[in-house]
């Protein structure tokens, strides 16, 4: 037996997301089994790989097919955008092994023939792959275990002496049959990947799931996987954060009352989450964001699930949104889809299709929320973020509306779980309240923005939408007529204050001036007494001198005057 | 390149028509090799001057065998007279071939 020698390569499929979850694809020179049920897209795996090889001037192969006949394959792969009868001319031979049923069995067989034969065809075509598609066929019409392991080992040295890159598929029922018949399979296989179908609420989600993989690593878990226009696409979330430099641009939302609120706008490129329940102008928002990009020359793709663009169209014409011209010159472009029955992934597929083709610059998908009916939560929430990446790599401006289930924007991360992808987060709800209902806006976050937390009131008037300041009271939000009468309410009361307010001023000037009118009096009394207390001094004083002149008089009629007061002076000031 | 090929012998048999067999091979293959020693009994027990046997070896002539739309060794098919017929495997069970080539049943 022929010694493995080459260290491990591997050779890209070019199916997206599938390379990624294998690290870069399947063994080269190798043998990949690919196990499945029924329908779950075994051939159409194995031929986008050689399809895929052609095209991207990898090599040639050869496809042996037990189960179909290659007619049969050729002409349903006409659904795919591969042209494959061009590419088989190019370089894909089939080999019908379609062995027909008239054919009488009568005694043992091998391959050993046919191995020939494709060896004699590698020659020629110089191919590098090789798919054995339905090879469970093959091994039933041989009836025998023994010869099944045989005709496996024959194979498996027969792709090791010629090198080529092998993909062999095969038919599995689940259950304990599958392990005891495929077992050697598996065993023989480098690689072993697994493709399924899982119900989903009424939708079958395809899958894929890598199980084994000789000498290297891969992502175990079970990818789910959609089968498009063009083949295969793998839903693997690159773990790496797209390097896209983010632009400080900022770009209308729709009208001015919001750009103010946001900044400016939001940041092109940059993702919003609109949420609300049913009825809260997610649309109308909507809209208008629509119009302003259109308005802007941006190509801009209006999305709508399960209402169709003309309704919108028209009911956004009520509120002085105008779409039909930007329709007409086709900067606008609105896709509608019903969501009925289609899985998250396919409509992920189709909408992933239209954004190839329309190119747009700003895109708006109303409302993100349809995608996740058909689908588990796990894989909408996983669709969804998906496509909020794809959408933000390619560096476009997304607007997504959310129909939540509650008034509480905080319950809506339980939903979608969308609103951590999002750079901006507008939430809108009704307040209930005196039998009114009235549109609220609240900014739940904007990235990279400064921006109110305050509750507004969103009006909807023919002349298009736009915000009131808010009005608190008591610390709650105050809207529609309940507003009015607060604020009736509220200058009644500042009125009534200010009447007060003067009252008492002119009360406390009557009081002033009474006050200051007793100064005044009191000043005067003041007056009048230090006017007595004056006469009184001087009163004093006079008495004083005319004591002093009684005494020199004395004196002066006693005769020596000075030494007898001298000396009378001394007694005093030593007692 | 000729593929190996058996006269018809023409002795007293059951049928007039000449039956026209191919068997395709693969060298020395244990199922090929059974193959030949058991169709080349049956003709001579069974069909005795009223055949025409081409043994064609795949290995060393895999465009033929390919565009005759063989798959498995060994193939034996019987060209004529139609229906045209095919028999795989190493032809070990007579009585199969017998009837698959319009002898018996």
């Amino acid at each position: 037996m022929p010694k493995r020698l080459s260290p491990l390569t591997k050779v890209a499929t070019g199916i997206e997301g599938f390379d990624l979850l294998s690290n870069g694809g399947l063994p080269s020179n190798r043998s990949s089994l690919l196990v499945g049920g029924p329908g779950a897209g075994k051939t159409v795996f194995a031929l986008q790989c050689l399809v895929n090889a052609v095209r991207g001037q990898r090599g040639t192969g050869m496809f042996v097919a037990f189960e179909e006949r290659p007619s049969e394959i050729i002409a349903n792969a006409g659904s795919f955008d591969w042209d494959l009868p061009a590419l088989a001319k190019k370089g894909i031979f089939f080999l019908n092994a379609h062995l027909s049923p008239t054919v009488v069995k009568a005694g043992d067989f091998d391959l050993a023939g046919m191995l020939a034969m494709l060896a004699s065809k590698q020659e020629e075509i110089g191919a590098q792959w090789i798919v054995f598609d339905g090879i469970d066929v093959l091994l039933t019409l041989l009836q025998d275990p023994v010869a099944e392991m045989r005709e496996i080992y024959r194979i498996r040295d027969w792709l090791e002496d010629r090198a080529l890159t092998a993909i062999i598929t095969a038919k599995t029922v689940e259950g304990p049959y599958e392990v005891v018949h495929y077992g050697f399979l598996q065993f023989m296989a480098d690689c072993v990947v697994r493709l399924g179908r899982r119900q989903e609420d009424r939708v079958a989600v395809p899958w894929i799931q890598m199980t084994k993989y000789r000498g290297s690593g891969y992502a175990s878990a079970e990818f789910p996987m959609t089968i498009g226009p063009s083949g295969i696409e793998v839903a693997v979330i690159e773990s790496e954060v797209s390097g896209r430099r983010a632009s400080r641009q900022r770009v209308s939302i729709g009208f001015d009352d919001l750009d103010a609120l946001l900044g400016g706008g939001v940041f092109r490129g940059s993702g919003t989450l609109l949420t609300g329940l049913p009825g809260t102008a997610k649309t109308t928002l909507a809209g208008k964001f629509a119009e302003a990009a259109c308005g802007r020359g941006e190509r801009t793709l209006f999305v709508s699930y399960d209402e169709s663009s003309e309704q919108i169209a028209r009911n956004l014409t009520s509120v002085g949104i105008r779409l039909n011209a930007h329709l007409k010159s086709g900067l606008l472009r609105m896709y509608s889809a019903r969501t009925e029955g289609l899985s998250a992934e396919e409509l992920l597929t189709r909408l992933k299709s239209q954004i190839v083709e329309y190119q747009p610059g700003c895109l708006v998908i109303d409302p993100l929320t349809a995608i996740a009916k058909g689908s588990s939560t796990a894989t909408a929430r996983s669709v969804a973020s998906r496509l909020i990446y794809m959408i933000k790599d390619e560096g476009i401006t997304l607007l997504v509306t959310a129909l939540s289930e509650t008034d509480d924007p905080l319950t809506e991360s339980t939903d979608l779980q969308i609103s951590t992808i999002a750079d901006t987060w507008i939430h809108l709800s009704y307040l209930v309240s005196s039998g009114e209902r009235n549109r609220a806006l609240t900014i739940v976050k904007s990235r990279g923005t400064g921006h109110s937390n305050q509750v507004r009131e969103l009006i909807l008037r023919k002349s298009g939408p736009s915000l009131s300041d808010v009005y608190t009271a008591g610390g709650e939000v105050l809207m529609g007529t309940l507003r009015w009468e607060r604020e009736a309410e509220e200058s009644n009361r500042k009125s009534r204050q200010l009447n007060e307010y003067e009252r008492k001023r002119r009360e406390l000037q009557l009081v002033e001036a009474r006050t200051l009118a007793q100064i005044e009096s009191l000043q005067m009394e003041l007056e009048k007494q230090r006017v007595e207390l004056t006469s009184y001094s001087s009163d004093k004083d006079a008495t004083s001198i005319s004591a002093k002149e009684r005494e020199n008089e004395l004196r002066r009629r006693r005769g020596n005057p000075a030494d007898r007061a001298s000396g009378k002076t001394k007694r005093s000031s030593s007692n | 390149m000729s593929p190996r090929q058996t006269r018809p012998r023409t002795t007293g048999a059951d049928s007039t028509t000449t039956v026209n067999l191919r068997l395709y091979i693969a060298g020395s293959a244990p199922n090929s090799v059974q193959a030949v020693t058991n169709l080349k009994r049956i003709c001579h027990e069974h069909l005795r001057g009223v055949h025409r046997l081409q043994i064609v070896d795949i290995l060393e002539h895999p465009q033929r065998a390919m565009s005759a739309g063989i798959l498995v060794t060994p193939t034996l098919v019987k060209l004529s007279p139609s229906p045209a017929t095919q028999v795989v495997g190493n032809l070990s069970d007579t009585e199969k071939v017998l009837i698959a080539i319009g002898i018996r049943g």
